[in-house]
């Protein structure tokens, strides 16, 4: 966490989704109005100390409308990076380590699922599973997953390769001590910003999901305030300012955070060195030429 | 008594042989070198040892360790040796090392892995090991990262790493060619003294003969995937029955017998005569000499 708040795009991104999240539980317990409240002689009231945002056609008072979407943003964030995780860390590796051929085809298998298209999938998912945030979740989880599966095999085919894991193996360590203390942690930084390129990712097809009125009519949402306020923008061009900017700032805040992360996984990206140790007789460190052995497999 | 036995080692890759027919022998507490050019074999005939060719290979003929042959072993089996029984030094320290884990932690690994140490235990064992492998201020440098050491100290925390389970075999894969030549010097020197003192038998691979004759007793020289000579190493630098020994020899001393400076006089005395009085043609590098005065080259004497 120290080392997030030392890259100035990891305080921003934290903030951001601090911020979020502190939203995310102010709504909960307190909002200044009912969002679902309709109070027809309240329509397009502008900004006001009693409406910080204003009020849409129905009356109802943005502020919100905006926290209590906040939610339904952040449980689609988190529920979709979590089963893009998975899937991308269980099949990616998997595919690195298997035996060749067992490797190739689920190589293959990826490629398939990559070339469906994730708003088709989430159309389907929607058709068959009926429509929750968890069917919208997992239709950007695994569009999001497969990908990352992707990115998932081909960095762990190149920490394989090193000869840190060949000598894991030579000090006796078994294959799945290897990819927790070895690969998981080297393949990290790569995996984080991919999650958070899928967290900014999710916000937008969240957006655009409910935007479609795939989401249930009873979720408040950003792309569902989106859509009632795009009618009537060319009469009220304001009101669509803030679900917009809210989408923004999230889909900024979660890449943001993501670049602060890679930079605080990495200690060769730190700028300062915590603990260096230098002595008698000691040259600077150096790149050292790579070894004539390269390709083993656990 | 031997401790690692060799014979008929063959290694193919898609039908073509690259080591054909290895035959040696290690004693418990003797020190053998494998000499050659890259692509020789030389590697992976050690790499074999402990089962870690890559998975394309086809290995043939028998490795007994302890009398237990390894060809043939489960990798779970063979787990339990590595690190443990056999272990390896690495040529390049930087690359052998995991850049994301704290010195400290990598040198506790085998030592949790075989030995069954608390984390606790085998991170006051770490830093133990630190002090003994002469890292300079043992606390903290267990507690850096790979790049915060030079390439001496990283390679100090490969021999930690190897010795940590105080195995009975090591296996030391060009361990000072990454290094600069005053390091080598000093990596060379702590890896005899530590093997010594624990009584470790070596098995040391490089292509550079007067790094051999510093800790080697027994030679191996391997050209093509072949033995092409071996014996003791004293015997094949003075008296080198095969050309390729004596091109070996000979472009040594051409490049005025570089590498590290001999231990001492008499110490390498004793690495050179073999029981009976013997001339003794040894590896000096002059500008280790110093003082003033006039040093008629090669030919050394006693």
């Amino acid at each position: 966490m120290k080392h997030i708040w030392q890259s100035r795009s990891g305080r921003i991104g934290l903030v951001i989704v601090g911020t979020a999240l502190l939203i995310v539980l102010v709504s909960l317990v307190w909002t200044p109005h009912d969002p679902s409240r309709v109070v027809p002689a309240d329509r397009w009231l502008p900004i006001s100390r009693d409406h910080w945002f204003g009020t849409d056609g129905a009356g109802k008072d943005l502020f919100s409308q905006v926290l209590v979407g906040a939610r339904t943003t952040l449980f689609v964030v988190l529920a979709s990076v979590a089963i893009a995780a998975v899937i991308g860390l269980v099949m990616g590796i998997f595919s690195a380590l298997a035996p060749r051929w067992v490797g190739e085809s689920t190589v293959y298998l990826i490629d398939v699922l990559i070339a469906l298209p994730g708003l088709v999938l989430a159309l389907v998912l929607v058709a068959a599973l009926g429509g929750s945030l968890w069917t919208v979740s997992l239709a950007i989880g695994f569009g999001a997953g497969v990908v990352l599966a992707r990115v998932v095999k081909s960095e762990t085919h190149t920490v394989l390769t090193r000869d840190y894991i060949v000598a894991a193996n030579a000090s006796g360590s078994s294959t799945f001590r290897t990819i927790g203390r070895h690969i998981m942690p080297n393949i990290g930084p790569i995996v984080i910003v991919q999650l958070s390129i899928i967290a900014a990712f999710a916000v937008l097809a969240e957006a655009a999901l409910s935007y479609l009125g795939l989401t249930p009519v009873s979720t408040p949402s950003w792309g569902r305030m989106l859509q009632g306020l795009q009618q009537s923008v060319t009469v009220h061009p304001w009101a669509i300012v803030f679900p917009g900017a809210a989408v923004v700032l999230a889909t900024l805040g979660f890449n943001l955070l993501g670049d602060g992360l890679r930079e605080a996984m990495d200690p060769t990206l730190r700028r300062r060195t915590a603990t260096g140790v230098t002595g008698p007789g000691t040259t600077p460190p150096s790149e050292s030429l790579p070894s004539e052995l390269t390709v083993v497999r656990p | 008594m031997t401790l690692l036995e060799v014979r008929d080692l063959t290694i193919r890759f898609a039908g073509v042989t690259v080591v054909d027919g290895v035959s040696f022998d290690v004693d418990a507490g003797g020190r053998l070198g494998i000499i050659g050019e890259s692509g020789s074999g030389k590697t992976l005939s050690a790499l074999s040892v402990i089962g870690l060719v890559p998975e394309q290979a086809e290995v043939i003929g028998s490795v007994r360790f302890n009398g237990q042959e390894l060809i043939g072993l489960a990798d779970r089996e063979l787990s339990k040796l590595r690190g443990d029984r056999i272990a390896m030094v690495f040529q390049s320290p930087l690359t052998s090392l995991n850049p994301l884990m704290r010195v400290g932690k990598q040198i506790a690994e085998p030592l949790r892995l075989h030995q069954g140490h608390s984390r606790r235990q085998a991170a006051a064992e770490a830093v133990a090991l630190c002090a003994r492998v002469g890292l300079p201020d043992p606390d903290r440098a267990a507690r850096a990262f790979p790049h915060q050491l030079s390439g001496g100290q990283r390679q100090r925390v490969g021999i930690a790493i190897a010795l940590a389970c105080r195995p009975a075999l090591l296996i030391a894969d060009e361990p000072t060619t990454a290094l600069d030549v005053t390091v080598q010097r000093d990596v060379l020197q702590l890896l005899d003294t530590l093997i010594a003192e624990e009584g470790t038998a070596l098995l040391f691979i490089t292509h550079d003969i007067s790094l051999i004759a510093q800790v080697a007793r027994e030679l191996v020289v391997m050209r093509n995937g072949e033995i092409v000579e071996q014996g003791e190493v004293g015997e094949l630098i003075s008296r080198p029955r095969h050309p390729y020994t004596a091109q070996l020899v000979d472009a040594a001393r051409a490049t005025g017998l570089d590498g590290p400076a001999p231990l001492s006089t008499d110490r390498l005395a004793n690495r050179f005569t073999t029981g009976t009085a013997r001339d003794v043609v040894a590896p000096i590098d002059p500008h280790h000499f110093r003082g003033a005065g006039r040093i008629d080259p090669i030919e050394v004497h006693g």
